[in-house]
């Protein structure tokens, strides 16, 4: 026995919350990237991952941005709306977009050079068929605003004059 | 042309304003003009002018003035805030006055508001007409600033149409 009490930690049932969702950012709201590559494009926000981060598409058709994850703080909440009533995005998680593990393959010295020539890893056909069902229903209520599909495409910049802190987004 | 009745392209802020009526003489509390010669100034400080307040918490306010304290301060009145002093320098005059007593009951100010219709004179002056437009301007969406985008371009484009067929007729 130790010569005095030992303390034990104390319990620690904390469990970490959601990120809590900017009361600007709705499912179908229209937001601007503002870090990556895909910076300055208009993108419509379909729901919240359980990580906290952002599920977003372009849609895929109009600019290019494809089903992605994005995080709240590199982000401009537009007050547009877009009618997501018919799309599905139950199954969507962040599991859904975890990197694949390739098995570690032990080269020979002679094998270094020859192992340069991977080809480039193409997109599962699934993930494509996922974009294509989502932006499907996407597309259609996008078409439905006049301009809606044009502004979509364009990418936003900050021209002479424009005052960040004064604009209304 | 279609463009004309563009919502955000021309804003109209006569559009939903009755014919103002005709410009009532500043009189009442006044001297007479008549007498003294030619006046640099035209709005004067009185009971019953109208003034825009230019700074502090009520920035762009109308706001009338009801009394006089000193060289410096008038106490003002306006039908939605609480009747207080306010110095000249943050009142900007316009041409428009009411008729009151001294310090008026708040009832009585806006009937006398409401008689010499100041709503409207206001927003049909071209000064009136101008803070309107600058307001609509700066409440645009990211979504408006891009239709007016659109529809800047489309105008400059019939207007350059327009300039290109004249010019082919003069050098023709």
């Amino acid at each position: 026995y130790p010569a005095e009490d030992v303390k034990k930690p104390l319990l620690n049932k904390r469990k970490p919350k959601p990120t809590k969702l900017r009361a600007s950012i709705t499912p179908g709201t229209v937001l601007i990237l503002l870090a990556g590559r895909f910076m300055g494009k208009r993108v419509v926000f379909l729901k919240q991952l359980p990580s906290g981060l952002l599920l977003v598409t372009g849609p895929f058709k109009i600019n290019g941005v494809p089903l992605s994850r994005v995080n709240q703080s590199y982000v401009i909440a537009t007050s547009t709306k877009v009618d997501i009533s018919g799309v599905n995005v139950e199954k969507f998680d962040d599991k859904y977009f975890a990197k694949e593990v390739d098995k570690k393959k032990k080269k020979s010295e002679g094998e270094f050079f020859e192992a340069e020539k991977e080809d480039k890893k193409k997109l599962p056909e699934d993930k494509k068929e996922d974009q294509k069902s989502v932006d499907a229903s996407l597309i259609k209520s996008i078409e439905g605003v006049p301009d809606l599909k044009a502004y979509l495409a364009a990418r936003f910049s900050l021209k002479s004059g424009m005052k960040p802190h004064e604009l209304v987004f | 042309n279609p463009l004309l009745n563009h919502p955000i392209l021309y804003i109209n802020p006569n559009s939903s304003i009755l014919i103002p009526s005709p410009p009532l003489s500043s009189i009442s509390n006044t001297i007479t003009h008549t007498q003294t010669p030619k006046m640099p100034f035209k709005r004067y400080v009185e009971i019953g002018r109208v003034a825009l307040v230019n700074y502090g918490k009520d920035y762009g306010k109308l706001v009338v003035i009801v009394d006089v304290v000193d060289h410096n301060r008038a106490l003002v009145d306006a039908p939605d805030m609480v009747r207080g002093q306010m110095n000249f320098k943050r009142l900007t005059l316009t041409d428009i006055t009411i008729d009151i007593p001294r310090v008026p009951k708040k009832k009585t100010l806006i009937e006398a508001m409401e008689k010499a219709d100041v709503k409207n004179k206001w927003e049909s002056s071209s000064w009136g007409r101008k803070l309107i437009v600058q307001k609509r301007r700066a409440s645009l969406n990211d979504f408006d600033r891009f239709k007016l985008m659109l529809a800047k371009i489309k105008r400059s484009g019939v207007i350059k149409q327009e300039l290109a067929k004249l010019k082919k007729e003069n050098a023709s």
